[in-house]
């Protein structure tokens, strides 16, 4: 039986807005219309479940059969919760990065830095049943983007995470603690709640590192929370 | 009480997470009343947004081998498709909006470059029943802007959405 609670509405500013003058490709894709408050039912309340049966795990992106990628290899393990602190256990975890110099394994980046025969730079992975996900790769390397003069995007891994409901989908990027670019980067700066921008960033963790193999990061990742109404009308609030 | 993790753009690259085939919700053997969505995404412009990752999610019908989930990537023209099972009404909404059942539709995301957050919409089906009694159909008093959510009938089994992310006729998009 599917939980067809609601989920309970974001914390104001501690999400980015859709239009962002920092951030120039918003300019012409932010929506100027209000967004229409929408009651949670069965379709909003339930999402998409995945299975490593038909979405098999990559867990060690750091290689590929034919060798090992370039640059600094890491360990990077966190707990999906969802806001009151419960793991949210066998949920698929995307992730997606530039290389150690970087530069994309895509067509469509034209960084002038080396491309890494041995890394193709996507991976997927499957929470436990505590939430727990951990995945091996190599540090991703700053790029340079065109939204500004000098403008450089701090290292980041893409994350893209689905969780109980079509409600919970999130995208989000990895940051680096220390990275002297984050303070200039419009994706990272545009959050307005300093806290939820430090919360982008995963800390170096000496209890995951692996001697002599990978360095350790830590990251955890909280998913929206339920309300504890079935199906609830959110238009029923406050004005009656 | 924790704060839900921020959302950030998902950026033009994202293409390298594994999409193929995935615009096929039918993929794993699913067998039904097979249908095709195509869409276009324009911007605030006009111009083709060709860069957007697209899913689509419908938690009916119910039948063996169907997990209801698509992704697709849209081209360079803006345009996507997806191949799915039709979808059936799905149970109502409590509260004032009575609990009236809902029309058949999908659930749609959209996430692109210069979206800092996912966009999350609907596409319902021309020329089904229940469209004049849909919960959330009635939410939108503008007709013209209803019928942005609704999917022209181009064929038996086809349809087609328009979509537009900013400016005239912009599509309703949904706080969930
Ligand atoms: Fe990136």
């Amino acid at each position: 039986m599917s939980d067809l609670r609601a989920f309970r509405p974001l914390v104001p500013g501690t999400q980015p807005e859709y239009d962002a003058d920092v951030y120039g490709s918003t300019k012409f894709r932010a929506p100027k219309q209000q967004l229409l408050q929408v009651p949670t039912s069965l379709t909003e309340a339930t999402g998409p479940q995945f299975s490593p049966s038909r979405y098999p795990s990559i867990i060690d992106i750091s290689k590929v059969e034919s060798g090992e990628a370039q640059g600094q290899r890491i360990v990077v393990e966190g707990q999906v919760t969802d806001e009151d602190g419960r793991p949210v256990p066998h949920t698929m975890i995307e992730i997606w990065q530039a290389n150690s110099t970087g530069r994309y394994h895509h067509d469509g980046d034209q960084h002038d830095a080396p491309l890494d025969p041995h890394f193709q730079g996507a991976g997927r992975v499957f929470t436990d049943e505590n939430g727990m996900y951990r995945y091996i790769s190599i540090k991703p390397g700053a790029y340079p983007w065109r939204n500004h003069h000098n403008a450089w995007r701090p290292n980041h891994i893409h994350y893209s995470l689905f969780g109980p409901g079509f409600a919970t989908r999130l995208i989000t990027q990895m940051y680096f603690d220390g990275d002297p670019l984050l303070k200039y980067d419009p994706i990272y700066m545009c959050i307005a709640d300093a806290g939820s921008r430090e919360r982008l960033v995963a800390g170096f963790d000496l209890d995951l590192t692996m001697p002599e193999w990978a360095l350790g990061y830590r990251f955890n990742i909280v998913l929206r929370g339920r309300n504890a109404t079935p199906f609830e009308d959110s238009n029923d609030h406050g004005d009656h | 009480m924790s704060i839900t993790t921020a959302s950030q753009t998902i950026g033009p690259y994202w293409h390298l997470l594994p999409f193929e085939g995935w615009n096929d919700l039918t993929r794993f053997g699913a067998t039904g009343d097979v249908i095709t969505i195509t869409g276009r995404i324009t911007d605030g412009t006009g111009a083709a947004a060709g860069d957007c990752c697209v899913e689509i999610w419908q938690p009916r019908p119910e039948v063996e081998n169907f997990d209801g989930f698509g992704r697709a990537a849209t081209d360079k023209d803006g345009g996507f498709s997806f191949t799915t099972l039709r979808p059936e009404p799905v149970p109502g909404v409590h509260g004032r909006l009575g609990n009236v059942q809902q029309a058949p539709h999908v659930g749609l995301t959209i996430m692109a470059r210069g979206l800092m957050k996912a966009l999350q919409t609907r596409i319902y089906f021309e020329g089904d029943a229940g469209h004049d009694q849909d919960p959330v159909l009635n939410l939108i008093e503008d007709p013209a802007r209803r019928a942005t959510l609704v999917a022209k009938k181009t064929g038996a089994a086809a349809y087609h959405l328009d979509i537009v992310l900013q400016g005239a006729g912009e599509t309703v998009f949904f706080a969930i």
